[in-house]
């Protein structure tokens, strides 16, 4: 488990070797079904899965203050693994195949190639070539196959090579996935999970840099979780299995190579909480994925300059964590959103809609929105970079807002 | 020799193809399909329902002809012409009424409608408004029974699933990316292409290239079967055929059924390019189809073959009508959906809105909670 705070360890996309301690500094006394005491740290779901055997063996091993606090960082540092990213989700997936003979992954390349990220690697052989099945290049048809999979008693995670390539699966998505529950009158449920990299890398052109949250974001009966730490990746990979409702869990491209320390018990997070990145006073700056890290370069700089931001990682997209956000506005009374999506229609878009209908009266200033820009992603590394939001424009940003 | 066309000339003489009591579920089957539909019609036209609603009427031979065969642990995977299709699976018929006049007591709980009929009891997978949209949840239902029987090692698992669809989806990408997945992997499924010829307006040789579809089938490997579609016995010989083979883990069959509908694409279709007044040669295709209406043939085979008298059809139209105005008169005194049902079955999980362990939502959004009662 994380656990030395180091506060704004200037990470780099490609490899993080300071860990960022998200879960010690959590809100306290939340309802949740969580078995820690109100430091808050673990949350663990009694799923309603058939096997809970394997489950409860592993929970008599769980230890509730597995995060140390502030002052403990010499005897847990040595606890947990390391490992980055991509080897988190495989960790969490293949925990939920181990524990769930139901849990399957299909998609492109994802058996005997490993994935295009390896994030299923060594899984076919494994498992066999049905459970992590490979498929051929249809989109629209193997999602819809992961639907009806779902609907008849499996529970599939479908692999979009690239979140960008689900567009050509946006029929099954919208129309079947989010809608089924709903207009069988409750009868069939959709324990589908869409899994998949997106967002602006290195220079990979305009189709495979798209952010296409906002795209799904309106679809009822889906829900949406984007995963920015090897941490919080397994626990969401877990969270989003284990649950009943089609989750949208998105990557980003660039997070592959994160390293991070992360406990060796077994934890699932919850797939509606944001995370407290870095408490403060004076702005509360929320973002999710890639632009956490932007973020915390920016936050290093701001606090040389005097300023105490309040960082969360919002987590989930939909819904949106009004308790976290709530709470947090009504302490620092200033918002400022960064986020890597459009700035028409965009994730942030909607979140100064709902932040500003909810807590209106507990704002000092107007929400401040810094999106990526509303271009197809160039190609080129200059044009790339002013695509999406730098450290500079956060702090100059911020140092407008707190004026 | 001699004992040879000696057998041959009894088979034939003896050779039944179906016994009294399966001709007798096929006739009721196929008289409830088409009183039903000519029921909705008239409810239609009074206002108890609304939208689209596209009825089946001439092509109740595929739907008795196939489903029949099936057991109740199968899957029916169907499109927005699925009133017929639930009725052959079991689903009741006062519960597809009361779905179609979008009360609380439907199948759907009235949140379906007409063109999203589903049971889980039933193994009804839906009811889909887009075309070609089932044929992937139908690959996926029988990827489900394979993955039963070869991974979860479950005995028995053998469920076969049927996905109905029109010549209009035969030229729709999601069907040739399910063909080839299903011959690929070889699923428990059987395609049955429900050839009526049109596509609202579009005439299905206007549309398709090559239009003998059962030809795609080989193309993908697997067998492609073309059969008259307005006679149910032959229908019924290649579902066995092809439902048996599925059931063996031999892989799935492409069937196209040349059928007719007798009616407009849905009631709200003035079917002005089939009317007898206009065009004469598409009024003549009508008037050849409405000959082979699929059940005064099977009520000419059944005479024909002594396997039933004119009282027992006569007493089984007697009991379908019963039927159906019961259906129709529970279907009218349901109650209508209260306004709580509105957010209710969005999410299995309630935790998808905001929702938590305590049951109200974890931030109070005063717009979004306003006057709706607690999921």
């Amino acid at each position: 488990m994380a656990t030395l705070f180091q506060g704004v360890g200037a990470v780099t996309p490609f490899s993080a070797s300071s860990s960022l301690d998200s879960n010690k500094l959590l809100l306290p006394s939340r309802k949740s079904l969580s078995i820690s005491d109100s430091r808050g740290s673990i949350f663990v779901y009694r799923s309603d899965a058939l096997n809970l055997k394997a489950a409860t063996r592993k929970q008599d091993l769980l230890i509730p203050n597995a995060v140390a606090t502030k002052g403990e960082t010499s005897t847990s540092a040595k606890s947990g693994h390391e490992l980055l990213l991509f080897e988190a989700l495989r960790e969490g997936l293949e925990e939920e195949m181990e524990r769930d003979p139901r849990v399957c992954v299909m998609g492109e390349d994802v058996g005997h190639y490993g994935g295009s990220y390896k994030v299923t690697k060594g899984l076919a052989e494994k498992y066999g070539d049905l459970r992590v099945l490979d498929t051929p290049i249809a989109e629209n048809s193997f999602t819809g196959m992961g639907i009806g999979a779902a609907m008849t008693g499996l529970r599939p995670i479908v692999e979009g090579m690239n979140m960008g390539f689900l567009l050509l699966a946006f029929n099954q998505i919208s129309n079947n996935c989010g809608m089924l529950h709903y207009t069988s009158g409750g009868q069939f449920t959709i324990p589908i999970v869409i899994r998949g990299p997106g967002g602006v890398g290195r220079q990979l052109g305009a189709e495979h840099s798209q952010r296409l949250e906002s795209y799904f974001q309106s679809i009822p009966g889906i829900q949406m979780v984007a995963c920015s730490t090897p941490y919080n990746a397994k626990g969401l990979m877990k969270a989003a299995i284990r649950s009943e409702n089609p989750v949208i869990l998105f990557e980003h491209v660039l997070l592959y190579n994160l390293k991070e320390r992360i406990p060796d018990e077994e934890y699932v997070l919850s797939l509606e909480e944001a995370e407290m990145v870095r408490p403060g006073e004076h702005v509360t700056i929320l973002t999710y994925s890639r632009m956490r890290y932007h973020v915390m370069q920016a936050a290093k700089t701001l606090v040389n300059k005097g300023y105490d931001p309040e960082v969360i990682d919002i987590r989930s997209l939909k819904p949106f964590d009004l308790y976290t956000i709530g709470c947090s506005v009504k302490k620092t009374h200033r918002v400022l959103i960064v986020e890597e999506c459009m700035r028409t229609g965009g994730i942030g878009a909607s979140l100064t809609a709902a932040i500003t209908e909810n807590f209106h009266d507990y704002l000092d200033a107007p929400i401040v929105c810094l999106s990526s820009q509303d271009v197809p992603t160039p190609y080129a590394g200059t044009l790339e970079e002013w695509t999406v939001v730098q450290p500079a424009q956060i702090v100059s940003a911020v140092e407008q807002l707190c004026q | 020799m001699i004992f040879d066309y000696i057998e041959i000339f009894i088979l034939t003489f003896c050779e039944q193809l179906i016994t009294k009591e399966e001709g007798l579920v096929l006739y009721e089957d196929m008289i409830l399909g088409r009183f039903f539909e000519d029921m909705c019609a008239q409810m239609y036209y009074r206002g108890k329902m609304f939208g689209f609603v596209h009825l089946y009427n001439g092509q109740e031979a595929v739907s008795t002809g196939f489903i029949k065969f099936l057991k109740k642990e199968d899957y029916v995977v169907s499109t927005y012409r699925d009133h017929v299709h639930a009725l052959s699976k079991g689903v009741p018929a006062r519960e597809v009424m009361s779905e179609l006049f979008g009360k609380a007591t439907g199948c759907c709980r009235g949140q379906g409608g007409s063109m999203h009929m589903f049971s889980k009891q039933h193994n009804l997978l839906g009811g889909f408004a887009f075309i070609g949209e089932g044929i992937p949840v139908a690959t996926g239902a029988a990827f489900s029974s394979k993955y039963r029987r070869e991974v979860l090692k479950e005995p028995g698992a053998d469920e076969v699933t049927l996905a109905f669809f029109g010549d209009g989806t035969c030229n729709n990408g999601q069907f040739y990316e399910c063909l080839n997945m299903a011959a690929l992997w070889k699923l428990p499924i059987v395609f049955v292409v429900e050839n009526n010829l049109w596509a609202i307006g579009m005439s299905h040789l206007r549309a398709t290239s090559d239009p003998q579809i059962w030809k795609k089938g080989p193309a993908f490997g697997m067998p492609g079967i073309h059969v008259d579609g307005m006679d149910v016995l032959k229908v019924r010989e290649v579902a066995k055929e092809a439902i048996e083979r599925a059931r063996r883990g031999e892989g799935p069959t492409l069937v196209e059924c040349e059928t007719y509908r007798f009616r407009g694409h849905s009631l709200a279709d003035p079917d002005e390019l089939r009317d007898p007044e206009s065009v004469s040669s598409l009024a003549a295709e009508k008037a050849h189809y409405a000959g082979r209406d699929p059940i005064t043939a099977l009520k000419k085979y059944l005479f024909d073959n002594k396997l039933a008298s004119e009282q027992e059809l006569k007493a089984i139209d007697k009991k379908i009508e019963e039927l159906l105005d019961e259906a129709v008169e529970f279907a009218d005194e349901s109650p209508l959906p209260p306004r709580s049902q509105l957010l209710e079955n969005v999410f299995a999980d309630p935790k998808g809105f905001g929702i938590g362990p305590d049951g109200k939502y974890r931030c109070e959004d005063p717009k979004f909670t306003q006057g709706t009662a607690h999921v």
